[in-house]
């Protein structure tokens, strides 16, 4: 507690960490590369810097604030020093801005705009680094890396992957994975939240528009879009809409003005999947066989376990995720109707995430030579795609989803943010179905960002604990305290962006808290006005149970090669 | 490939340190010792034993100029670089050297995995420059052919006796 003087105003101050904290909370935008509120101080990039009033200069983002301080945010030697820091970063920068993939996304960029760097003093390194394009999520372009540290960071200390380091030293300085090995070939999950802390375009989302173009253009092709829960509430921010706010009638109406034949709700499969992985579920009560049972949706915390945890195997669900089941239905639906039209069909699903590029190829996920998923794009690509079509996104009419993939309930929609699978899967199993004022009560432990939520229900007499976590490090604990006994589930749900889908990889940046809440709210809302509340009321996944899976149920299950 | 040896060994060298993760250089100075370089397998393993990521321990690892991530030869000829030696033409031994040996600035260890050359920078014996130091031993006021001798006598295995 205590006061601050800030560019001559008093400014009252309670727990914010550092003085930066307490700066912007004036309103001054102070730029920083290297600083989130959710990961530990580096004070590397220099940008955050202010004046004291005996002329001293530090940075604001490594100072706590101290009673009677007085700092000054814009002075002549703040301005020079600032715009000197960015012309030496900018100096060894690849300077290829137009055809970045982030132009006009990135925050070196915007700060050089900022700051008025009209002209680099400096001279061009000539020596170019190569690109590292090994994997099915994010690219690597270490020409253009300021060494800020983010995604070393993010990587760590959110993911407990670690799998970016800083390597060499002095003017050989990197950021690399182990052994200086290409990122798809290390322990790297895909998540791409090192993309959505990277300020430059050091690190990209693997871009797939061009397939998808080609699909478009093909007129043998029928392609069929899914869309995720999570891309309708963020993909409006790239429209200059508020966060959270529902675009899923302009997104079916843009898609349709794109070329896409069939758009459908990722939703629908997100249904089917509570139907499946309850009935897995309650088999494993009764068997007391595989518990807890881990949630199979995220394919970055399948791949986690995988590398960290193999002996977890068989307590993560065997059903597929929502987008791989998906896909399978879809190419199931579509087979005889292929063969009478000559067509083929191309199933295309927009995502928040980066680690479903990775899924979809996974090589398991193909029946008899026919892929599920054949192109994922992601929310900042589906909007880039809108913005080459020249659509004025904010001025759509509203379409509604195709059907008869187009109906979902509230359940599969919440699978978007972090506790929905386990709301829609306790949902499913009880018998007396909540409304909305019950739901808020009896999943008030379950929504939320805390980082480990625990919940317990009562299941045909049975006590079920419940246990959720977002963000892979908090995974890890809990895992570390599972296995020493100190905790004991039935059902884990594991997300591994923090918040859930609403923050994938994929989806437009910076991401915060407020901003998770924001997307998040965006989902319970469809949840509250949609008419089918939970899965088992949805009508065509019965059907769909009843009909084409009566005996081809393998097709939603996963089945390692 | 981690072999069993290779696992035993290092395991030693972890409980020699308890395990301790603020101890890792010494770790890597262990096995390095044991190696003569740091072998991949034997650092993805102190990486899953001690809960430190390998691209961390890789950092570390490259980091420091003594770590080595390539198998080194039995014999280390440093040739220094220094100022006082590089005006008194070290630059020439070592291209002899090289030469002799089929090296370059890449390849810096034999195939027999007998010989290893490298570029150092000063060796605190200006005095004597231009100095080589050949597994820790220094000789003074080189010339090309002398050191090509040493070479020879290294060869003959007869090196190692002289110390
Ligand atoms: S995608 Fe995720 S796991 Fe991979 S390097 Fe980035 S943050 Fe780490
Ligand atoms: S890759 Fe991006 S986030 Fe990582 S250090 Fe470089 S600029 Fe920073
Ligand atoms: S934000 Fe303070 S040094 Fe980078």
């Amino acid at each position: 507690m205590g006061t601050m003087i800030i560019d001559n105003k008093k400014v009252e101050f309670s727990n914010e960490k550092n003085v930066l904290e307490v700066i912007r909370k004036t309103g001054i935008d102070l730029p920083t590369f290297c600083y989130y509120s959710e990961l530990s101080i580096y004070g590397a990039c220099r940008m955050c810097i202010v004046e004291d009033k005996w002329g001293n200069i530090f940075t604001s983002c490594s100072q706590l604030p101290k009673d009677g301080m007085s700092i000054s945010t814009q002075t002549p030697k703040l301005r020079r020093y600032r715009k000197n820091i960015l012309e030496l970063l900018l100096s060894s920068h690849d300077r290829d801005c137009t055809s970045c993939n982030i132009t006009g996304r990135c925050d070196l960029q915007k700060l050089a705009r900022r700051f008025g760097i009209e002209e680099i003093r400096f001279g061009e390194l000539d020596k170019k680094l190569p690109i590292d394009d090994s994997s099915h999520s994010i690219v690597r372009n270490p020409n253009k890396c300021i060494y800020c540290g983010d995604c070393v960071r993010v990587c760590e200390e959110v993911q407990g992957v670690g799998a970016l380091s800083f390597t060499h030293r002095g003017s050989d300085l990197r950021i690399s994975p182990a052994f200086n090995k290409g990122i798809g070939e290390v322990n790297c999950v895909d998540c791409g939240q090192c993309r959505t802390s990277c300020p430059t375009g050091a690190i990209t989302v693997k871009d797939d528009r061009e397939d998808f173009w080609e699909v478009i253009w093909d007129k043998n092709k029928r392609v069929v879009a899914q869309i995720a829960p999570a891309v309708r509430v963020a993909l409006g921010e790239r429209f200059g809409m508020e966060a959270g706010e529902v675009t899923i009638g302009k997104i079916v109406a843009s898609l349709k003005k794109v070329g896409v034949n069939e758009v459908y709700d990722t939703a629908f499969a997100a249904d089917m999947t509570v139907m499946e992985e309850s009935e897995e579920f309650v088999q494993r009560l009764t068997s007391e066989e595989n518990l807890p049972l881990f949630t199979s949706c995220c394919p970055g915390w399948v791949k986690f376990a995988e590398n960290r945890y193999p002996e977890l195997e068989n307590n993560i669900s065997s059903c597929k995720s929502p987008q791989q089941m998906f896909g399978a239905v879809v190419k199931e639906y579509y087979k005889e109707k292929d063969k009478e039209d000559g067509k083929e069909t191309v199933m295309v699903s927009v995502m928040p995430c980066t680690a479903k590029k990775a899924e979809a190829a996974r090589e398991e996920f193909e029946v008899d030579g026919v892929r599920d998923v054949d192109i994922v794009i992601t929310t900042n690509e589906l909007a880039r795609i809108i913005k080459e079509m020249g659509i004025v996104f904010d001025e759509l009419e509203d379409e509604s989803l195709d059907m008869p993939f187009g109906l979902a309930s509230g359940a599969g929609i919440i699978f978007g943010a972090t506790g929905g699978v386990t709301e829609a899967v306790v949902t499913r199993l009880l018998k007396d179905k909540p409304d909305h004022t019950e739901k808020q009560v009896i999943f008030k432990n379950v929504r939320g960002m805390d980082n480990i939520k625990e919940s317990i229900f009562t299941v045909d007499g049975r006590e079920v604990k419940v246990a959720i976590v977002h963000g892979l490090k908090n995974a890890d604990d809990l895992i570390k305290m599972i296995k020493s006994g100190e905790r004991y589930y039935d059902f884990i749900e594991v997300m591994a962006c923090p918040g859930g889908c609403v923050s994938g990889g994929g989806q437009p940046s910076p991401v915060d808290t407020e901003l998770r809440k924001e997307r998040a709210k965006g989902l319970y809302k469809i949840d509250r006005t949609s008419f089918i509340k939970s899965s088992d009321k949805n009508p065509i996944v019965s059907k769909i149970f009843e009909d084409m899976l009566k005996d081809k149920k393998h097709l939603i299950h996963v089945h390692k090669k | 490939m981690l072999t069993s040896e290779m696992i035993e060994t290092v395991d030693t060298i972890i409980n020699e340190h308890d395990n301790n993760q603020s101890s890792i250089i010494s770790i890597l100075q262990g096995i390095q010792r044991e190696y003569r370089y740091l072998p991949e397998e034997a650092l993805n393993y102190v990486s899953d034993r001690m809960d430190i990521s390998s691209s961390k321990i890789y950092g570390i690892a490259t980091f420091y100029e003594n770590f080595s991530l390539e198998p080194k030869g039995k014999h280390i000829i440093k040739i220094c670089d220094g100022t006082a030696c590089h005006i008194r033409k070290s630059q020439p031994i070592l291209d002899a050297l090289r030469k002799e040996l089929s090296l370059s600035e890449d390849r810096i260890t034999t195939d027999d995995l007998l010989i290893t050359v490298e570029m150092v920078s000063c060796l605190g014996a200006c005095s004597l420059a231009p100095v080589v130091n050949v597994d820790g031993v220094v000789y003074a006021k080189m010339t090309p052919s002398k050191t090509q001798a040493l070479v020879r006598k290294i060869k003959e295995g007869q090196l190692s006796e002289d110390n």
